[in-house]
């Protein structure tokens, strides 16, 4: 297995108190999320969030179990309404909008518990990813019109392209649902990347996967953002993985975020060792 | 002023007779999770029972319900041992069907043996009623109607929330291999609540047959399916959901038959229904529960 | 072999379009030569109208996984509709083909607008509550008809609606050469039977071909989605309710010209034919015949509608037996024990759910 090198952009601050690699600042930030918080029954399950996602920026978002990660994940992606805040997408405030709304603006997404389309094949499940780019109508489907055989076409090969950046082109005419584990969680990812978005949330990636299936999964991260040229956050518990690849890490606890910044800085934060890394090191 | 409380009493007593239904119903359904189609075939077979026990053999009607009430608790066993307990790991559909079939079954045995020609079902109760309350159309019938459901009501508050078997039904309810865990026999459980069911199916319908004197096959099904929008409409799973919703569902049919329409009351009561669901998606007393993601 | 037939789901549909042909051929055949029983004869339409139901339900409730339980709504609403465009219609067009196309379009629209707004606060539930709304408007559609009266004269097309019951046709005011169409509760009455084998055997054909092109579709993979998981949907950029609705409006479209076709092939047609009894008969096609599995819709309704009528002189017992057999049916399908039992003695034998993969 060749060992992974990855070279890790500077952070510079910007306007919002927040820092981005130096290459994005001069782009309009992929995502802000201002003074971001959700009540459960009085319950604040998350407060006061803020954070800015450069252009091209891998993030981490981090923290203990139950500190409200995938309840972050959910408020960007608009499957929760938030209680209070902004979300910025590109720049644009994506209040009132619904979750597909929210993904035609450019946000994608993995999830925790794995959601594929389970009685579809492999292929299908990429082009269902593809139903907005590879637009045609509803009665040109029916009546089979050129624009049906041409858009077709072009999803089918859409889709075995987006395939093969996992190596799965193999697997197309596979049921989505008897793939083995970690097949189906990069099957997600591609899913996720046929919307074409400008920002991609996984949410715990290498979850259930092997040390060498993580290495891999971790270039391949890598090797999206730099194709697509997009800005990937992800939600991760295998910290090789987080201080490897993210260049901005925020990591949070009991719903408000208690630190932000570059790996290095993370791992030498109190109050981080306190709440999360410090349980580790106690082992 | 006397016109409008003569069709509140007659709402009010029919609504009793489908708020009977929806308690068991909403029962069955907190349980089996099921739309169980053949429940209104129970209250129908009950009557049949009643009505061959007082017209046949000529006993009193006290018998009559004691009859029917067993014979509908052993059939509602029956069927959940037959017909739904194997399908309990099946998809919603295929339980669907089934129950549409056990209640295809009920109509068409009950038409073999009692013929298709309705039966004129007389009235189990026969007391005199104050004068000044028959002005108000108060009869013995309704005035039984309400009291036996404001008992049968209050019976299940305190089976469901004081007795072990009551607590079990909850749990199997909220899930059953958690309960099962916990040393409840979930089977026994079950049986024990398609019991109750249709025992209160029988109650009802000897009442309900009381009220409207016409007995054939198809007597049931309207009632079991305006009794599961009560309880759908009280919010299905909830005991004094189940009893409003009945008594909700009566008061507005009468209504609607006496002010708009005799021909649309039960289009306005359907409409009222998505009216509430809308508003409410899991009815008057329901809990809504979204989906984790 | 042509570049499209390459696929193995179209080359399925085209073997499906293909039987459905033959089939049309063989009793066309068989009719010619009398070879058919009288009363199975007169069932040849409303069986093509039973499949068309079947195959319309199927893609709400096997692809798109809405189960309604109010299909007969729609039947009604085209059945009605298209009778009073073929009345009216009957001296501007005398030509009996012509004239029962524009029946069956003017059923088909509108059952269509009828899917479309009873669909908005349907498609808000999901489940139970959604079967039960359904149920609920299947049973509003059939009460509002029944308190239709309709007639028309030289001046056009005259309604009623009979709220309290007083009214009669005479109220219509009908001019002398005028007549009724609807008479309220005892529904429609004298019309005339335009409807033919062939125009139901083209209905078929139109009904398969949309459901499974559109299935096969762009939105076809979009409602499949939805029905799979609906957030999973919703995160790729897909408005789950956009695609139930044209899931539930083209459904409710094919069902309205079933009716139409259904309801011009009979003299008499009362308001309650379309109860939820018919739902459920049409729901028990689908089922039996598989989820989402449309040849299987196809096979199912036609068996279980000349069965029955086959079976007449054991009239008092056989829908005892349709009982028991339709409970027997779906416990060996569903339960896992019996169903090992049955994969053991019958090896081979594709589950419902692996058709529902294979065919949805």
């Amino acid at each position: 297995m060749p060992k992974f090198e990855f070279e890790r952009g500077k952070m510079v601050p910007v306007p919002s108190h927040s820092i981005v690699p130096e290459r994005d600042v001069n782009s309009v930030p992929v995502l802000e999320a201002l003074h971001l918080g959700i009540d459960f029954g009085g319950l604040k399950a998350v407060d006061d969030f803020n954070l800015t996602i450069g252009k091209t920026e891998i993030a981490g978002l981090i923290g203990p179990n139950g500190a409200g990660k995938t309840t972050v994940f959910n408020l960007l992606t608009k499957v929760y309404a938030p209680t209070r805040g902004t979300i910025l997408l590109n720049g644009n405030d994506t209040s009132g909008k619904s979750v597909s709304q929210v993904n035609r603006m450019g946000i994608a997404r993995t999830f925790q518990n794995i959601r594929l389309f389970n009685t579809m094949t492999v292929e299908e499940n990429v082009k269902v990813g593809l139903h907005n780019t590879k637009a045609y109508s509803t009665l040109s489907g029916i009546l089979r019109a050129p624009s049906y055989w041409r858009r077709e076409a072009e999803a089918h090969e859409k889709a075995l392209e987006l395939l093969s950046i996992f190596d799965m082109q193999d697997l197309a005419n596979h049921q989505a649902g008897s793939l083995p584990y970690g097949a189906q969680r990069r099957l997600e990812i591609v899913r996720a990347l046929a919307t074409n978005p400008s920002l991609l949330l996984l949410d715990e990636p290498a979850a259930g996967m092997n040390p060498s299936e993580t290495a891999e999964l971790m270039e391949n991260i890598v090797k999206i953002r730099d194709t697509f040229n997009i800005a990937i956050m992800l939600i991760e518990h295998d910290m090789s993985l987080v201080m490897n690849i993210c260049e901005g890490i925020c990591v949070l606890n009991f719903g408000r975020v208690i630190a932000k910044g570059t790996a290095e800085e993370i791992q030498n934060n109190d109050a981080v060792i306190e709440a999360y890394l410090g349980k580790q090191k106690e082992e | 002023m006397t016109v409008f409380l003569q069709y509140l009493v007659n709402g009010l007593s029919m609504g009793s007779v489908y708020a009977i239904i929806a308690l068991g119903y909403t029962m069955v359904y907190g349980i089996a999770k099921m739309l169980n189609f053949a429940h209104g075939d129970v209250i129908m077979i009950g009557a049949y029972i009643s009505f061959c026990v007082t017209s046949y053999l000529g006993l009193p009607a006290v018998v009559s319900v004691l009859a029917a009430v067993v014979v509908c608790t052993v059939l509602g066993i029956l069927i959940e041992r037959l017909a739904y307990k194997p399908l309990r790991q099946a998809g919603p559909l295929a339980v669907l069907i089934t129950a549409i079939g056990v209640s295809y079954f009920l109509q068409n045995a009950a038409q073999l043996i009692w013929g298709a020609t309705p039966k004129n079902f007389t009235s189990i109760v026969s007391f005199q009623v104050p004068a000044f309350l028959k002005a108000y159309n108060v009869s013995a019938v309704s005035l039984v109607t309400v009291v036996a459901c404001l008992v049968i009501m209050a019976a299940l508050m305190w089976f469901t929330g004081k007795t072990k078997m009551g607590k079990a039904m909850r749990a199997c309810s909220e899930d059953k291999a958690a309960a099962q865990l916990m040393g409840i026999n979930v089977n026994r459980t079950i049986s024990m609540t398609f019991a109750i069911g249709s025992a209160l199916a029988a109650i009802a319908g000897v009442l309900l047959c009381s009220y409207s004197p016409v007995l054939q096959p198809t007597t049931g099904s309207m009632p079991g399916i305006k009794a599961f929008t009560a309880a759908v409409f009280g919010g299905i799973g909830s005991i004094p959901g189940a009893f409003v919703g009945g008594i909700l569902l009566g008061i507005i049919e009468a209504m609607a038959q006496a002010y708009i329409s005799t021909s649309l009351a039960n289009s306005i009561v359907f409409a009222v229904l998505i009216v509430v669901l809308l508003v409410k998606p899991a009815g008057l007393f329901g809990k809504y529960v979204p989906e984790k993601v | 072999m042509p570049q499209f037939l390459k696929n193995k789901k179209t080359r399925h549909d085209f073997v499906t379009y293909g039987l459905v042909i033959l089939a049309f051929i063989v009793v066309s055949f068989m009719q010619a030569n009398h070879m058919i029983p009288r009363m199975i004869a007169g069932q040849l339409v409303p069986i093509c109208a039973y499949i068309v139901m079947a195959i319309s339900l199927n893609l709400v409730v096997g692809v798109a996984g809405d189960l309604s339980l109010g299909h007969a709504g729609f039947m009604s609403v085209g059945a009605y509709t298209g009778i009073v465009a073929a009345m009216s219609l009957a001296e501007a067009v005398p030509n009996d083909g012509i004239r029962l196309v524009i029946a069956l379009l003017v059923g088909a629209a509108s059952a269509a607008l009828a899917g479309f707004i009873i669909g908005i606060p349907v498609l808000r539930l999901s489940g139970d509550y959604l079967a039960i709304v359904t149920l609920a408007f299947g049973e509003i559609i059939k009460e509002v008809v029944t308190c239709l009266i309709v007639g028309v004269d030289e001046r056009g097309i005259h309604a009623l609606f009979n709220l309290t019951g007083k009214l009669t046709v005479d109220d219509l005011g009908l001019t002398e050469t005028g007549f009724a169409i609807i008479k309220g509760a005892q529904g429609a009455a004298g019309t005339e039977t335009i409807s033919s084998f062939f125009a139901g055997f083209l209905l078929v054909m139109v009904a398969l071909v949309v459901v499974l092109n559109l299935v096969r579709s762009r939105t076809g993979r979009a409602i499949l989605a939805v029905r799979d998981n609906r957030i999973a949907a919703e995160s790729v950029g897909i408005s789950t309710t956009k695609y139930r609705m044209i899931a539930f409006v083209v459904s409710a479209a094919l069902a309205g010209a079933a009716g139409a076709l259904f309801g011009n092939s009979f003299s008499q047609l009362s308001a309650t034919k379309f109860d939820f009894n018919m739902s459920i008969l049409i729901l028990v096609f689908v089922v039996l015949g598989g989820l989402g599995n449309m040849r299987g819709s196809i096979v199912a309704a036609a068996v279980l509608t000349i069965l029955p009528e086959a079976l007449r002189q054991f009239s008092d017992y056989r829908m005892l037996v349709y009982a028991i057999v339709l409970i027997i049916v779906m416990i060996a399908t569903n339960n896992d024990t019996l169903k090992n039992l049955i994969s053991r003695v019958l090896p081979k034998r594709t589950s419902l759910e692996e058709e529902v993969r294979a065919d949805a």
